[in-house]
């Protein structure tokens, strides 16, 4: 309370020798501020202006400490001065700009300016920010326009659901939650550094301009120098992002402060400290150089160049450098880890066979530079790539090629992959027709998270087979989900078939060739034991044994993704479709063609009596048969031997005899 | 059939001068005089002719059949692709069928004219003398089979037809009507459920297959073995190709039909040259073509069924 006594005083005494000087220039013939306050002190006092009522009382006590509290009413009501009072109503506007015409003048320029000359109820004006009669100077602490004042005197338009932000073109959102987050936010809101940079330190607090109009403080051409405001020689430490020469030969390709520390989320220390690529190379460039171990250390230029890290510095990956030192590497102690900038999928590496391994310590274990290389990683896109969907199959092949490191560890029983791999349909695509759309290794094992199929989480677990391979074979997977063998449909603890049961892992051999078409019902017959056993007992079935697949196999009849149960109307099967269904190949069949089983079986008495009972009675006749004519030729046997010698014997003695004899038989 | 002509007829007569003079040196050289030794006719040409058609379709119908019916073995894959496929294998099926068929309807015909010519009535022709039909002579001769194969008594006189020999006939017959019926049957599935279920298609397989199997055990083992492998007769017995019996055979076979040819004064007339040397062996040729390819069959079956059966 002394306290501001105290300024009262010290306000009175600088205003002192101003009103003095006034009256003395200019005698006052209107009214004075007494005569204006012996109204204006009513606080009732109102009028009605535009359907509402506006107070047109006046605080004398605030008006006295403020700022003008010196110049009478008339200064700035000027239209009041010299008349009688009560005056007419309304008054004219005050014109700030007739004292503060610099400001006045970079306001009518400025967004809010002109917003104002085009009409724009939102547009804000001197009072808006400074208020009327109570303006106290800036560097008091209760002034609106104070520093630390100014987000939230600025945010009273720009904060988020204001008309302003809501009906009017702004490209920014949450700027003041952003702002109060920011660094500058902290310092200013937080810490009370009034020296901190509020809006108008950017913005100015007049001249107010959108960052396209060259001539704002935030453009693109001025921003360096509005941040450099206080960011003396901040180009020093961008030395390592920005190559140094170029902020004096072409700073017009650099990118702007706002480009990389966004604003009003200005962050600070966006990478750690550290040394410039000059820096390394100037014994990395030495061809010769090499480790104590022998490694080679030396960094060829023309692989960095043409990499797809060409912008990022060496120590942004070779972290732990220190620029104080004479050798800034000797601090390294880690290995590049490209998880700081490439984090999902380091997680993924982690969480993957390839990174369990190399947590335990495997030597085997393949890191990021295995599959992507080191300086001179191109992008995938590139077919000089190594991960280039053509290079990929030889990229793992390199470990799960049969014989070497990965294939030989491996107990599972998928053999012979690569080959494999190549010989199918997605090889030959790949590799021999060169679309490069068609699956590698990756597509189904993924790039960074290859996981075992026996696990719940890999994409080849038989759980997640029919979406990973559903990515490509969409319509597929459609089908196939409403099908019998789709988990979402047939609830059971037994496993159900996916893609790769019948399609093969990698071999996947073309659903339109003899092999697949034939090897179909071994396959349903995996689990389908019995249904497939009595396939092959009728026609269909035999024609096929016979290696011939121009007849019905399983798929031909109850579909191939899209199988239902038979009692689904749905179903290839069902009542409605199944005559359809043969007709298929046989154009003429009917109803009671259809009613050919063809899973029959002659030794199910209850299923099919008929067939039983056929074949029980084919069999005993065909017993009965051999049994009686056998037993016959088997004891008929000893009398026809018998028979033989006889007939030998005979004829010996009649060659030793008469032949004379033998013609006369003969003739007879 | 150049050769029909040169059965009717002695060789010597029927050629020159060099023909001859080339019959003389054989008769020289060989020890038994051809040109005068004469055999029993006992198969008309006609029925050799239905022979052979019988023996040519029904070991087609065999292999091709069994290739389908022990599709499981490796053998029917090998056999069904040399013969250019299972579908060419079913044409050839069906082709020898049709063979089949019409063989049995010339058989028909064959006994239709016969009768005509007898001029009996149907039941004399049917039940008369040298019928296939069995009789009660039949009986009895089988039963005196049955003790002359255990010693209990000596060799019954055969005649005409013996009762194995009719057991055989009817068994064709029989086997050609239902083997034959249930094919068609699964020749023409669309046309047969339009008055019957769907399921005799499955009963007729069965049939068709099993009697199938029946009719080529039969055939390859016990016809083989009665008609053509008996000790006394081995390695084979052509007649049923040349159609000639030698007489000694005549007499010892089927004594009681010699007796009542040599009464009625038949025998003179039904006696005939042997067929010449080339004809034997082409003959020859065929029967041992037919009679391995039985035997593999009859291999091929019992592999099937006794080291394959699934």
């Amino acid at each position: 309370m002394r306290l501001s006594l105290r300024l009262i005083l010290l306000v009175l005494l600088c205003a002192l020798p101003l009103s003095a000087g006034s009256a003395q220039d200019k005698a006052p013939k209107g009214p004075t501020s007494e005569d204006c306050l012996a109204c204006h002190s009513d606080k009732t006092m109102s009028t009605k202006r535009g359907g509402r009522t506006v107070s047109l009382f006046v605080d004398g006590k605030k008006f006295d400490i403020s700022v003008h509290g010196a110049l009478g009413c008339t200064a700035c009501h000027a239209d009041l001065d010299g008349k009688d009072l009560p005056h007419d109503v309304p008054l004219k506007k005050v014109q700030c700009g007739s004292c503060h015409s610099d400001e006045q003048q970079q306001y009518a320029k400025s967004l809010h300016g002109k917003a104002l000359a085009r009409g724009d109820g939102l547009a804000p004006k001197c009072a808006n920010c400074h208020g009327s009669h109570d303006i106290v100077p800036v560097k008091d602490l209760r002034s609106r326009v104070a520093p630390i004042k100014i987000p939230m005197m600025c945010g009273q338009c720009h904060r988020e659901g204001t008309p302003v932000q809501t009906n009017r073109e702004i490209g920014q959102h949450n700027i003041i939650e952003n702002f109060s987050e920011s660094i500058h936010g902290e310092a200013l809101l937080r810490k009370g550094l009034v020296v901190a940079p509020s809006c108008i330190s950017c913005h100015t607090a007049h001249s107010v301009l959108p960052h396209t109009d060259a001539a704002s403080s935030i453009s693109k051409k001025n921003i360096a120098s509005t941040c450099t405001k206080c960011h003396a020689d901040i180009e020093l430490v961008h030395r390592r992002t920005i190559r140094g020469e170029l902020w004096e030969k072409q700073a017009n390709v650099l990118p702007s402060c706002p480009d990389c520390h966004q604003p009003h989320k200005i962050r600070n220390n966006l990478y750690s400290q550290g040394a410039a690529d000059a820096d390394c190379m100037h014994c990395h460039a030495d061809p010769n150089l090499r480790a104590a171990d022998g490694r080679k250390l030396s960094v060829h230029r023309d692989e960095l160049v043409n990499s797809t890290h060409t912008k990022t510095a060496c120590s942004q990956c070779h972290s732990e450098v220190n620029v104080s030192r004479a050798r800034p590497c000797e601090t390294i102690t880690k290995k590049v880890d490209c998880s700081t900038c490439h984090e999902a999928q380091g997680q993924m590496y982690q969480r993957s066979v390839h990174g369990k391994l190399m947590a335990s310590g495997d030597r085997n274990a393949p890191t990021c530079k295995d599959c992507h290389g080191t300086h001179g990683i191109l992008k995938r896109n590139l077919p000089q790539s190594l991960t280039f969907p053509t290079n990929v199959p030889d990229l793992c092949a390199r470990c799960h090629r049969e014989g070497n490191k990965a294939a030989v560890r491996y107990t599972g029983v998928e053999h012979q992959i690569i080959t494999r791999y190549q010989e199918s349909i997605h090889g030959k695509g790949l590799l021999k027709s060169g679309l490069t759309v068609t699956a590698t290794c990756t597509s189904c094992h993924t790039a960074h998270g290859e996981l075992p199929a026996s696990d719940p989480q890999s994409t080849v677990n038989p759980k997640n087979v029919p979406a990973t391979c559903g990515v490509c074979h969409h319509g597929i997977q459609e089908q196939f989900v409403n099908s019998v063998h789709s988990a979402s449909v047939t609830k059971t603890n037994h496993p159900l078939p996916v893609c790769s049961d019948c399609h093969t892992a990698h071999q996947i051999s073309r659903a339109d060739q003899d092999e697949f078409k034939l090897e179909i019902m071994s396959k349903c017959g995996r689990c389908h034991e019995e249904i497939a056993k009595t396939y092959f007992d009728t026609f269909h079935g035999k024609v096929s044994r016979l290696g011939y697949t121009n007849t019905a196999k399983c798929y031909d009849c109850h579909g191939a993704h899209d199988i239902l149960k038979v009692t689904d109307p749905r179903s290839h099967l069902s009542r409605a479709n199944v005559v359809q269904t043969c007709q298929k190949c046989h154009h003429d069949a009917t109803r009671r063609f259809a009613g050919y089983l063809t899973h029959a079986t002659h030794h199910d008495p209850k299923k099919y009596p008929f067939l039983f009972y056929t074949f029980w009675s084919m069999t005993l006749l065909l017993c009965g048969t051999f049994l009686v004519s056998w037993v016959h030729t088997l004891l008929w046997l000893p009398r026809a031997v018998q028979m033989r010698r006889e007939l030998k014997a005979e004829q010996e003695r009649e060659r030793n005899g008469d032949t004379a004899r033998e013609d006369e038989h003969d003739v007879q | 059939m150049t050769s029909s002509k040169e059965i009717d007829t002695p060789v010597a007569e029927e050629h020159g001068g060099v023909a001859v003079a080339e019959a003389e040196q054989a008769i020289r050289t060989h020890t038994t005089p051809q040109p005068v030794r004469r055999e029993f006719v006992r198969f008309t040409r006609y029925n050799r002719a239905l022979h052979a058609c019988m023996i040519t379709s029904f070991i087609t119908l065999a292999l091709t059949g069994m290739s389908l019916k022990f599709s499981y073995t490796p053998w029917a894959a090998t056999l069904s692709r040399s013969l250019g496929g299972f579908q060419t294998a079913g044409f050839i099926h069906r082709t020898a069928a049709l063979l089949m068929f019409g063989t049995f309807i010339a058989h028909l015909m064959n006994l239709y004219r016969s009768r005509q010519r007898s001029g009996k009535t149907w039941t004399q022709f049917i039940f008369g003398p040298g019928t296939m039909v069995p009789m009660k002579d039949d009986l009895l001769e089988f039963i005196a089979t049955m003790k002359w194969f255990i010693n209990l008594g000596p060799r019954p006189r055969y005649g005409r037809w013996t009762y194995w020999e009719k057991f055989d006939y009817f068994a064709v017959f029989w086997g050609i009507v239902v083997i034959g019926s249930t094919g068609l049957t699964l020749w023409f599935p669309v046309f047969f459920t339009r008055f019957m279920p769907g399921w005799v298609i499955n009963v007729a397989t069965i049939i068709h297959s099993d009697e199938a199997l029946l009719a080529t055990g039969f055939i390859f083992t016990v016809h083989f073995f009665n008609t053509h492998l008996r000790p006394e007769k081995f390695p084979m017995d052509t007649s049923i190709f040349t159609g000639h019996v030698p007489l000694s055979e005549l007499k010892r076979d089927k004594p009681r039909e010699y007796e009542s040819l040599l009464a009625s004064g038949e025998l003179e007339e039904r006696l005939e040259a042997p067929q010449p040397p080339i004809v034997l062996k082409t003959i020859r040729a065929f029967a041992w073509l037919a009679l391995s390819t039985g035997f593999s069959i009859v291999i091929w079956i019992i592999y099937a069924m006794v080291f394959a059966y699934r």
